[in-house]
C-alpha cells in the first residue's frame, strides 16, 4: 500500500544539507581541527555528488566511511563515550548520512538527527549569545520540513520565487506561536533531583584553576576571558587590592611541577583562624569548571554547605563542578592562621627536591647567612624581583632547573614564575612557604553590582609561616608589576609593553564586562532554573513545594489551555465580509418577510418591489436597485442613507 | 437476551453516524458542494511525526539528565512548534469546499479525466493531497498535489479508469494534508453525488460503414464530404478540427470551414445490421461507426432496440447517439 518515498528535487537536498550544516556549525568550537577538515569534506563531497555528478556513492565507501569514524574520533579522544567524543560522533555521522540522502525519508532521518546534533551543542556551551544563536538552525531545519512536504520546486504558483525566505519567515511565525506553549512546558516541566546517568570520563577540556602548577598552567587561563565565577556582596565590597580569590594550595614541588598535599585537618579549624576587622558576606556563581575546587575571599571562614575546607583554608567539594553552582561564604580580610605550626606540616612546607636548582638553594642561603632575620631574607628576595625582573605574559621557555634559569638567566615571567621562585628561596632559606592559586581581583560591574571575575584573573601568589603571625601572604608579582594587582593581568601586560590583541582592548573588554550582566541575568534565570527553585515557584500562590504531582498537573492544565485556545482559533467561523449596502439589503429581507413578504433566493428586488405593499419598502427597494446596479461604486453618503432608511423602517404589522 | 448487544451496536452506531458523520456516512454520497468542517476532519500522527517525537522525548531525556535548561528550552520549542502544526494542518483542511465536479466523457478502456474544482474559503491553503479511492485501489496513482490561493479556487485533474460503458461513479475522494511538517496526516473523505458517462469501446478494425441508400461507394462520399465549400461562423457544436485558424487569424473572429454535404447522403446505422457477435461487441462496431461517420462528415442515424436517433450530423448528434449506446440496457440480444 505504501508506496516508495518520494525522492527529492535539487532544492529540496539544498534544504537538507543547510539544516545538517547548521546542526553541526554549533559544534565547531569544540571539535578539533583534523574532524572539522573531515567533516567539512564529506558536507562537500555530497553536495557535489547530488548538485554536479549526481552519481550514488558506492555502498563500499560508505561502509568504510561509517568504520574509519569512530577510529578517528577514538584517536582523537581515546575512546567514543562521553559528551566530547560521542557528539563529535553524532556530527560526522550527520555528514556521513547526506551522501546517502536520495529520498523524502532520508531527508526526515536527517532532519531527526540534526535535531539531536543541535541540542547536544547545549552540552557545551549555555551561554545567552550562543542559546539564542541556535534559533537559526532551528528556523532552518522547520523549513526544510515545510519544504519537504509543499511542492518539490518551490512555489508550484510561481516558479521564478526560488528564495528560501517565504519558509524561513512561515518557520519563524511558527516559531513564535509556538513560544507560549514552550514557556508552559519548560517552566512546568518536573525537573530531576538527581541525575538518571552519568557520562564516563569528565574530561570535557572545559578551563579551570587545576590543583597543579607547572610553567605554563596558568598562562592558558591567562588568555581565556570566560567567566569564572560572579560575586554578589553583601555590604561594601574590598579594595580591589584585597581581591584574593584563594584556591588550591600547593605545597609538593618535585622540580617541575607543584602539586597539592592533601593533609588532614588536624585541630578544629574555628580555633587556627584569628580574625581582626571586618567579616566580609557575599555569594559566588561559580561556573562549572569540571574542578572540585570553589573560591572565596583570602581567607573562608568555614565551608558552604556541600564542600568542607582543608588544612590550608582551601574549599573543596566532594563532586566537580559540572553546572552552574551558587554558594555563600563569609571571609575575613584581615586574620591569622595557624599560629601553631606542627612539625609535619612544618616538614612539608620546607620539603625541596634533591638535587634540583643549587644555584638558587646557594643564593637563599647566602641571604639566610648574611640577613640572619625571615623579614630580611623576604625583603632581599622582592628587592631581587623589584630591580632586575620584568612582567611578561609570554615568557621564554625554562630548562629543567627551572628555578635557576628563571633566577638567573630568562628573569622574565608572570605570577606562577614569581610565586614558585619565591617559595623555593623562602624554602630553601629556612622559611616554611607555599604556593597559593586562585584568582586575583576582578571587574565591578556597578550596573548590576556583583564582581566578575573571568579566568583570565587566575594568579598564584605564596604564603610564608612566621613565628607569632602565622601564614603570610606575600604576592611576589606585585613586587615585579604593583598594575598586576591592582589593574589585571592584561593592563600589566600592557604596561609591561606587550601589544593586546583588538578583543583584549579597553574599549572591547569595557563593553563585554559590561554584556556580563545580561550573562548574569540569564544564568540566574534560566541556567539556574533547577529542581529546588521549581519546587519554590509557586510559593506566591500559596503552594509551599510543589512536587512532581503539582507540577504535571500544572504543565497538563496550562498546556491544555494553550491548545484549546490555538482549537479555537483555528476552529472559529470567520466574520463573513458583506458590505454595508448588502448587509442593509438583507435586514431589509429580513423585515419584508415579517410583513408577510417572504423573500425566496430566486427573488431580486423588483419581485420584491412588485409584492411589498408598504410604500416606504418599494422606495427602499427602488434606492437600493439603484445603488447596486446602477454604479459600479455608489458613493457612501447614499449608502448610508439607505442603511439609516432601512433602519428606520417600520415595517406595518402583517395583514 | 442476545438482541441486547445488537441493541447496544446499533444505539452505538447511531451515536457514532450522529457525531462523526465522515467515518459511518463514508459510504453515502452527497449532494455539492461539500464543504469539510471539523466533524468530519480527522487526524493521526504520521510515522514520521512518531519517530520525531520519539526523537524529542530521546532529547528531554538528555536535557532533564544534565539538568542542562538552555536544551530544555531548545526542546520544548521545537516540540511546541512541531505540535502546533497540527493546528496549522487542520486549518489546511478546515472549510474547503468541493465546489463542483467535471468529466469529458471517455470511451470504455480508457482513462476518465476527471476535474474537481475547490473553493479556498478566503484561506490560503498549501500542499494539499487529493486521489480516488477508487484509482488507488486499482494501481498506486501519485495522489494529486495542489495550492489554494485566498482568493481564487483551484481545479485539480484526476484519472481514473473507465472499465466499462455506462455511469460510471467516482466513488469516494480522499483529501488530505501533512503540512506545514509531515508530523501529523489530517484528511477527510469527500463523497460526492456525481456519475460520468463512459461510451462503449469502439470496435478496433470495424468493417466499413454501412452503404448509404442505393449509392454504395464509401469513396464516393469522402470526395464530397472533402470538396470545401465556403467559410461560416464557429459554433460551439463545431468539431475543433474543422476550424479553419489561419483564416480566423486573419478576420479575429473563429470560422469554420463548410463542406458541400450532398443530399440524400444518409446512412443508418442500424443493431440489426450487426447481427452476429454479441451484444457488447454490436455496440462497439455501432460505437466505431457513430464516430466514423462523424469523422467523415456523412449524416447519420442511430437504430438501437429499445431507441431510434433520427439522422442528423454534428458533435451534439454524435453526443446523442453514443449516449443512447453507452446506456443500452445490457441482456437484449
Amino acid at each position: 500500500m505504501r508506496t516508495k518515498s518520494p525522492p527529492l528535487s535539487d532544492r529540496q537536498f539544498a534544504f537538507v544539507a543547510a539544516t545538517a550544516v547548521a546542526a553541526i556549525v554549533p559544534h565547531l568550537g569544540h571539535l578539533p581541527v583534523p574532524l572539522t577538515l573531515l567533516f567539512s569534506l564529506i558536507v562537500v563531497a555530497a553536495w557535489f555528488q547530488r548538485m554536479r555528478t549526481h552519481r550514488v556513492t558506492p555502498a563500499l565507501v560508505k561502509l568504510a566511511l561509517v568504520a574509519v569514524l569512530p577510529a578517528l574520533v577514538v584517536v582523537q579522544y581515546g575512546n567514543v563515550f562521553g559528551r566530547e567524543p560521542g557528539a563529535a560522533f553524532a556530527c560526522g555521522m550527520l555528514a556521513l548520512k547526506l551522501l546517502e540522502t536520495a529520498t523524502r525519508r532520508d531527508a526526515r532521518a536527517v532532519i531527526c538527527f540534526s535535531s539531536f546534533v543541535l541540542m547536544s551543542a547545549l552540552l557545551f556551551d549555555t551561554g545567552l549569545l550562543f542559546t539564542l544563536a541556535l534559533v537559526v538552525p532551528i528556523l532552518v531545519l522547520l523549513a526544510t520540513l515545510r519544504e519537504l512536504e509543499t511542492h518539490p520546486d518551490g512555489s508550484a504558483a510561481d516558479h521564478a520565487a526560488r528564495s528560501p525566505l517565504p519558509s524561513l519567515r512561515e518557520a519563524a511565525v511558527s516559531l513564535l506561536i509556538a513560544t507560549p506553549l514552550a514557556l508552559c512546558a519548560f517552566v512546568f516541566f518536573p525537573r530531576l533531583d538527581a541525575p538518571l546517568w552519568r557520562t564516563p570520563g569528565g574530561d570535557t577540556g572545559r578551563t579551570g584553576m587545576s590543583d597543579t602548577m607547572s610553567p605554563g598552567t596558568i598562562q592558558n587561563l591567562l588568555v581565556d576571558d570566560s567567566p569564572a565565577f560572579r560575586v554578589a556582596f553583601d555590604g561594601a565590597r574590598p579594595p580591589a587590592g584585597k581581591l584574593y580569590w584563594r584556591g588550591p594550595v600547593l605545597t609538593d614541588f618535585d622540580g617541575g611541577t607543584w602539586r597539592r598535599r592533601d593533609m588532614p585537618v588536624l585541630a578544629p579549624s574555628e580555633a587556627s583562624v584569628q580574625t581582626s576587622g571586618t567579616i566580609v558576606r557575599y555569594e559566588v556563581a561559580l561556573e562549572p569548571n569540571d574542578k572540585p575546587w570553589l573560591f572565596a575571599l583570602d581567607v573562608p571562614l568555614a565551608a558552604p554547605e556541600g564542600a568542607r575546607r582543608t588544612a590550608e583554608f582551601g574549599l573543596i567539594r566532594r563532586a566537580p563542578v559540572t553546572e552552574l553552582l551558587r554558594y555563600r561564604v563569609e571571609s575575613a580580610i584581615d586574620y591569622r592562621i595557624d599560629a601553631q605550626l606542627s612539625a609535619y606540616q612544618r616538614r612539608v612546607a620546607l620539603a625541596l627536591p634533591k638535587d634540583f636548582d643549587p644555584r638558587s638553594v646557594a643564593l637563599a642561603q647566602g641571604w639566610r647567612r648574611d640577613l640572619g632575620a625571615d623579614e630580611a631574607v623576604m625583603r632581599a628576595a622582592l628587592a631581587l624581583f623589584h630591580d632586575k625582573f620584568f612582567y611578561t605574559l609570554s615568557p621564554p621557555a625554562l630548562g629543567r632547573d627551572s628555578i635557576d634559569d628563571f633566577l638567573f638567566s630568562t628573569q622574565r615571567g608572570f605570577c606562577e614564575h614569581y610565586a614558585a621562585a619565591f617559595v623555593f628561596l623562602m624554602r630553601a632559606a629556612g622559611i616554611p612557604a607555599r604556593v597559593v592559586t586562585g584568582y586575583q581581583g576582578g571587574y565591578y560591574n556597578s550596573a548590576g553590582d556583583y564582581l566578575l571575575v573571568r579566568q583570565s584573573d587566575a594568579h598564584a601568589w605564596s604564603e610564608v609561616w612566621l613565628a607569632g603571625r602565622g601564614w603570610v601572604r606575600i604576592d611576589p608579582t606585585a613586587a615585579v608589576s604593583p598594575q598586576r594587582i591592582e589593574l589585571g593581568a592584561g593592563a600589566a601586560a600592557a604596561a609591561a609593553g606587550a601589544s593586546l590583541p583588538w578583543y583584549q582592548s579597553d574599549w572591547v573588554r569595557g563593553l563585554r564586562n559590561q554584556f556580563d550582566l545580561v550573562n548574569r541575568g540569564w544564568n540566574s534565570v534560566i541556567v539556574q532554573f533547577n529542581s529546588l527553585r521549581q519546587q519554590n515557584l509557586l510559593v506566591p500562590l500559596g503552594i509551599p513545594r510543589a512536587d512532581y504531582r503539582t507540577l504535571t498537573a500544572l504543565l497538563i492544565g496550562t498546556g491544555t489551555l494553550l491548545l484549546l485556545f490555538g482549537a479555537l482559533w483555528v476552529m472559529r467561523t470567520p466574520r463573513r465580509r458583506v458590505d454595508a449596502l448588502d448587509a442593509a439589503y438583507e435586514r431589509l429581507c429580513a423585515k419584508l418577510s415579517r410583513t408577510g413578504v417572504a423573500c425566496s433566493p430566486q427573488e431580486g428586488p423588483l419581485d420584491l418591489a412588485r409584492r411589498a405593499g408598504d410604500r416606504v419598502a418599494r422606495a427602499l427597494l427602488a434606492d437600493y436597485i439603484g445603488l447596486r446596479y446602477a454604479s459600479a461604486l455608489p458613493a457612501s453618503e447614499d449608502v448610508a442613507g439607505f442603511v439609516r432608511g432601512v433602519r428606520r423602517w417600520r415595517p406595518p404589522a402583517s395583514a | 437476551m442476545r438482541s441486547a448487544p445488537a441493541a447496544r451496536w446499533s444505539r452505538f452506531l447511531a451515536l457514532a453516524e450522529r457525531r462523526l458523520p465522515a467515518l459511518t456516512r463514508m459510504k453515502r454520497v452527497e449532494p455539492l458542494p461539500i464543504v469539510l468542517h471539523r466533524r468530519r476532519i480527522y487526524v493521526v500522527p504520521t510515522r514520521f511525526g512518531l519517530a520525531y517525537s520519539a526523537m524529542l522525548i530521546v532529547m528531554l531525556l538528555g536535557a532533564l539528565n544534565y539538568n542542562n535548561n538552555p536544551a530544555l528550552l531548545l526542546t520544548c520549542l521545537v516540540g511546541a512548534a512541531t505540535y502546533q502544526s497540527i493546528f496549522s494542518g487542520f486549518r489546511t483542511l478546515n472549510r474547503l469546499a468541493l465546489r463542483s465536479l467535471k468529466a469529458r466523457p471517455c470511451h470504455a478502456g480508457d482513462v476518465l479525466r476527471v476535474s474537481l474544482h475547490f473553493d479556498s474559503a478566503s484561506l490560503a491553503r498549501r500542499a494539499l493531497r487529493m486521489r480516488l479511492e477508487m484509482s488507488a485501489q486499482a494501481a498506486g496513482a501519485p495522489a494529486a498535489l495542489f495550492d489554494l490561493s485566498a482568493d481564487e479556487g483551484t481545479t485539480v485533474d484526476t484519472e481514473l479508469r473507465a472499465p466499462a460503458r455506462g455511469w460510471q461513479t467516482i466513488g469516494r475522494i480522499r483529501v488530505w494534508t501533512e503540512f506545514p511538517f509531515g508530523l501529523f496526516h489530517v484528511w477527510s473523505w469527500l463523497h460526492p453525488d456525481f456519475r460520468a458517462l463512459v461510451y462503449p469501446r469502439p470496435e478496433a478494425n470495424a468493417p466499413p460503414l454501412p452503404a448509404a441508400g442505393s449509392e454504395s461507394s464509401a469513396a464516393a462520399m469522402r470526395r464530397s464530404g472533402d470538396e470545401f465549400a465556403m467559410l461560416r461562423d464557429y459554433q460551439t457544436t463545431d468539431p475543433r478540427r474543422l476550424i479553419a485558424w489561419k483564416a480566423s487569424a486573419r478576420h479575429d473572429r473563429l470560422l469554420v470551414k463548410e463542406f458541400e454535404r450532398p443530399q440524400g447522403q444518409e446512412i443508418v446505422l442500424d443493431w440489426r445490421a450487426t447481427a452476429g457477435i454479441d451484444s457488447e461487441a454490436r455496440l462497439s462496431r455501432l460505437t466505431a461507426w457513430v464516430l466514423r461517420a462523424e469523422a467523415t462528415r456523412v449524416q447519420y442515424a442511430l437504430v438501437l432496440p429499445h431507441v431510434r436517433v433520427a439522422a442528423g450530423i454534428g458533435s451534439d448528434h454524435a453526443q446523442r447517439c453514443l449516449r443512447e449506446l453507452a446506456l443500452a440496457p445490457q441482456a437484449g440480444t
